[in-house]
């Protein structure tokens, strides 16, 4: 695991791998002053991705890093395989495509623990998952601001 | 692994003490259906607080756990789900069914009472 400027990156090989991702992604997630239970959330979308690599693929990573913009926080996820990618991504997003199987399990559900949620994949070349959420008190401290009860 | 599993009467009390693998969470799943059938147990109860997170490979694990003790003859209850846990797992939409689950010890094995008439301890 390696750290630059605050980017953490995990290689994703074995089921080993994935307890490790989501103690990470849960610990930077607290380090960044996420409220409850978002840290959870997060950890929960970072092992489900992650294990689709390791069920499907074999080999990948994991890149996390915290956001900045404007006046909010947040946390970058980056879910990298350079596998045989997903022939359809928008049926691999539906609910129900994962009981039928295959590539993109989990990925509805992964997608409803995170604010921002984006899956680029080429045939053959790999998928990459690219996730975001955002610390919910940045939006209530500028929403008080805003009604001048910042107190 | 991390797991201590205890009897108690006629039930099969599995405290899980940290993150599992997948390798480690189907390994447990395996054992705790030969220990039902090998110590006649009619009730189990899962202690899940150490878990972190409970995702779709997770749930389904458990699942299968309570599923697979049923066809063995036991009932199981899920202790101690964390509530950061439980707000993941219902926005994710897992099915959790046909898991029941409890806050603490002292409820599940009043529910495994229930169910199964009462053997969990020898004074009751």
């Amino acid at each position: 695991m390696a750290s630059i400027n605050g980017e953490i990156r995990i290689p994703i090989n074995t089921d080993t791998d994935l307890v490790t991702a989501r103690a990470e992604g849960r610990a930077l997630a607290q380090r960044l002053g996420f409220s409850r239970p978002d840290p959870t959330l997060i950890a929960t979308a970072i092992s489900e991705l992650a294990r689709n690599i390791v069920m499907h693929v074999g080999h990948g990573e994991i890149t996390m890093r915290p956001l900045r913009e404007d006046q909010r926080f947040g946390l970058l996820v980056v879910v990298r395989d350079e596998g045989q990618g997903i022939p359809d991504v928008d049926a691999a997003l539906r609910d129900g495509f994962a009981s039928r199987g295959g590539l993109g399990l989990g990925l509805p559900g992964a997608r409803r623990l995170m604010d921002e949620f984006e899956v680029t994949s080429e045939l053959g070349r790999g998928t990459t998952v690219t996730m975001k959420k955002w610390r919910v008190r940045d939006d209530l401290e500028r929403l008080r601001e805003r009604r001048g009860l910042s107190s | 692994m991390s797991v201590a599993i205890l009897a108690q009467g006629d039930y099969l009390i599995a405290s899980i003490q940290s993150d599992l693998s997948d390798t480690e969470i189907l390994a447990l799943r395996d054992d705790l259906s030969e220990r039902i059938g090998r110590l006649r147990c009619r009730g189990l109860i899962v202690d899940v607080a150490a878990l972190e997170v409970i995702d779709s490979f997770v749930a389904r694990a458990l699942r299968q756990i309570a599923i697979t003790a049923r066809l063995r003859g036991a009932e199981t209850v899920i202790v101690g789900i964390q509530p950061d846990v439980a707000v993941a797992m219902v926005q994710f939409r897992l099915n959790m069914e046909p898991l029941r689950a409890t806050l603490d010890l002292d409820e599940a094995l009043a529910l495994l009472d229930r169910w199964t008439g009462g053997h969990g301890f020898d004074q009751r």
